[in-house]
């Protein structure tokens, strides 16, 4: 029999429903995993395997009462740390947080416990969710379950990346400790941890899913979205989490389809459009081969392949880092020792003193860099010059997109410009890590939902993903594609246990 | 532009985080890195482009004007509200003397 841990979202979730095991076998086999690998992998902020005893075993009672269950009864999951958890420590990898526990339920974690699934813990993540590569959290790094392979049939020692901001989240689900996980979207923060740990992650259209309760970086760009290890369960958790809050006021007032229930891989009639801006100098050979491979599977899938143009592709990635820095600079004002988190009193200071001391003991070096740059364009002087400029250009590549979707029904990119790297190796560089947005950047300022499906192994055995963007709503559209390109390619490679 | 160590320290001032001379002097490079990459931006004919103000198109709702419209955000929640307060006192967050 295959071990539960290996099982996908959908058939713990049917297992459990046809009595092929309990919730409580299920959870418990989770806990066990989680356990194991959180010294290696440092995945997790906290564990909660209490919490992901009882929910399943609500689900086993309402079972054997033989009540209705949920769409997602006896599935235990992973937490991305940036969601409020009612009585469970909130902590948005940052020490200013420490110790935070939040007296509310954010709205989408709300609707997973709804729906019968169980919390295994708080997932790690860059602090704030500001990192590419979960370096920057006050907790440790997540270590990558990946390593590569020494070729000699044995695996290197290097520490890899998992990605960021969902480092945690992508790691847990691709060491197979957990079925899914939440993750958050920001620059990319779902897709491009995605890509490199061979798991697939969706950023749904801005709106689609409620930010009521997710600790805010940048609120025009924010969204909520699920991690998990097929196209199907990333469907069937989306629905989930998504649908109309009156608590978020940019929370869109839309009736939630029923994706998974409509998937389909035949894409005759579509067209997908390459945009060629995309093809930047230098890029990787593996990743070009795999945008290759990925055209030729959606053709194989019916689909007809058109070229696009995103003029304004360049602009994209310092445009965000205008526009992401200034919401963060003006978001994280409220982190300021006197109604949460942290504080820190030098003796005799008074109150400007205790809010410059906290804040300067609380923040990491990127969310301090991050608010002075945001401090900057939009001070005054420098505002126009700056933060009015992005966002015109912000306009210019949502028009951008517009254009494109006149010609085409979904685009594919390369989710990043390469597979995992080093601990280490691109963290002495800011502007080096924020490089690693530049394909999945330009579909978060625009607010289009995006996907990352695994694509294959690149020449040093290291997962590549592959880029779905979609028009507004539809989210069809691209699970649709994404499927079609999960089955072709096939991707069965997992990490080699080490830990 | 590119921003001195003056600079630095006034915005640090402005973001109410405290930076020692060695924070300031290690902040200026990478500040002028980002600043320097971003103002590519400026090459952008913009002429008769609105800046953009919402990426998905949507109306902002007024909810009912009433008390307590929503329990979960409206009032009556004081011991929820301070639970995570470093210096709660008397009902009240706690601050150093404000005025002399």
């Amino acid at each position: 029999m295959t071990a539960l841990t290996d099982l996908t979202v959908t058939a713990l979730r049917d297992g459990v429903a046809q009595g092929e095991f309990t919730a409580t076998e299920v959870a418990t086999a989770f806990n066990a995993a989680v356990a194991e690998a959180q010294g290696a992998l440092n995945a997790f902020i906290v564990t909660t395997p209490e919490k992901a005893l009882d929910a399943a075993a609500r689900v086993d009672a309402d079972r054997a009462a033989g009540k209705p269950l949920g769409k997602l009864a006896g599935v235990p999951i992973g937490m991305k740390d940036l969601f409020a958890t009612q009585g469970t420590q909130t902590t948005a990898a940052s020490h200013i947080l420490e110790g935070f526990v939040p007296q509310y339920e954010s709205t989408v974690s709300q609707k997973l416990w709804d729906a019968g699934a169980g919390m295994l813990g708080k997932l790690n993540l860059d602090q704030f969710a500001m990192g590419s590569s979960n370096e920057t959290s006050a907790f440790g790094n997540v270590i990558s379950p990946w390593r590569r392979p020494d070729g000699q049939g044995g695996l290197d020692t290097a520490a890899l990346a998992p990605g960021g901001s969902s480092g945690g989240s992508s790691a847990a689900v691709a060491a197979r400790i957990v079925p899914a996980a939440t993750g958050t979207d920001t620059g990319g923060s779902i897709r491009q941890p995605a890509a490199f740990t061979g798991i697939s992650g969706i950023k749904p259209t801005y709106g689609r899913c409620s930010r009521w309760g997710i600790v805010a970086f940048a609120s025009s760009l924010d969204q909520a979205g699920p991690m998990a290890r097929d196209v199907a369960d990333c469907a069937l958790l989306l629905e989930t989490m998504a649908g109309f809050d009156p608590k978020d006021s940019t929370s869109l007032n839309l009736p939630v389809p029923d994706w998974s229930a409509a998937l389909s891989a035949d894409l005759r009639g579509k067209k997908v459009g390459i945009p060629r801006e995309y093809r930047i100098e230098g890029l990787n050979a593996d990743v070009a081969k795999s945008w290759d491979d990925g055209i030729a599977w959606l053709k194989d899938a019916g689909a007809e392949v058109v070229d696009v143009s995103l003029p304004h592709t360049k602009y994209a990635l310092p445009t965000y880092y205008i526009i992401a820095p200034a919401e963060a600079s003006s978001n994280l004002a409220r982190y300021d020792g006197v109604r949460y988190g942290l504080r820190d009193l030098p003796d005799h200071a008074g109150l400007q003193d205790m809010y410059a001391a906290t804040r300067a003991a609380g923040f990491g070096a990127e969310v301090k860099r991050r608010i002075l740059i945001g401090t900057y364009v939009l001070s005054a002087g420098f505002y126009d010059a700056y933060y009015t400029q992005a966002q015109k250009v912000r306009t210019l590549i949502a028009r951008d997109f517009t254009e494109a979707f006149a010609q085409c029904d979904v685009i594919l990119t390369p989710t990043a410009p390469s597979s995992a790297f080093a601990l280490g190796e691109k963290s002495a560089d800011p502007l080096e890590m924020y490089l690693n947005d530049v394909f999945s950047v330009p579909a978060s300022l625009a607010g289009l939902p995006a996907m990352s499906v695994p694509a294959g192994l690149d020449s040093t055995g290291l997962p590549l993903g592959l880029h779905l963007i979609g028009k507004p709503f539809d989210e069809q559209g691209v699970l649709n594609a994404g499927l079609a390109l999960e089955q072709r390619a096939a991707f069965t490679a997992r990490p080699k246990k080490w830990w | 532009m590119s921003v001195d160590t003056a600079t630095v320290a006034k915005i640090a001032s402005l973001a109410r985080i405290k930076v020692t001379e060695a924070d300031l002097e290690a902040m200026v490079p990478e500040l002028n890195g980002i600043l320097a990459w971003v103002e590519q931006l400026g090459e952008v004919d913009v002429t008769g482009v609105e800046p953009m103000t919402a990426v998905i198109p949507n109306t902002l709702r007024l909810r009912e004007d009433v008390v307590n419209a929503d329990p979960l955000t409206g009032g009556d929640v004081r011991d929820k509200v301070l639970a995570n307060a470093p210096a709660p006192e008397h009902g009240f967050f706690g601050v150093p003397k404000v005025i002399e």
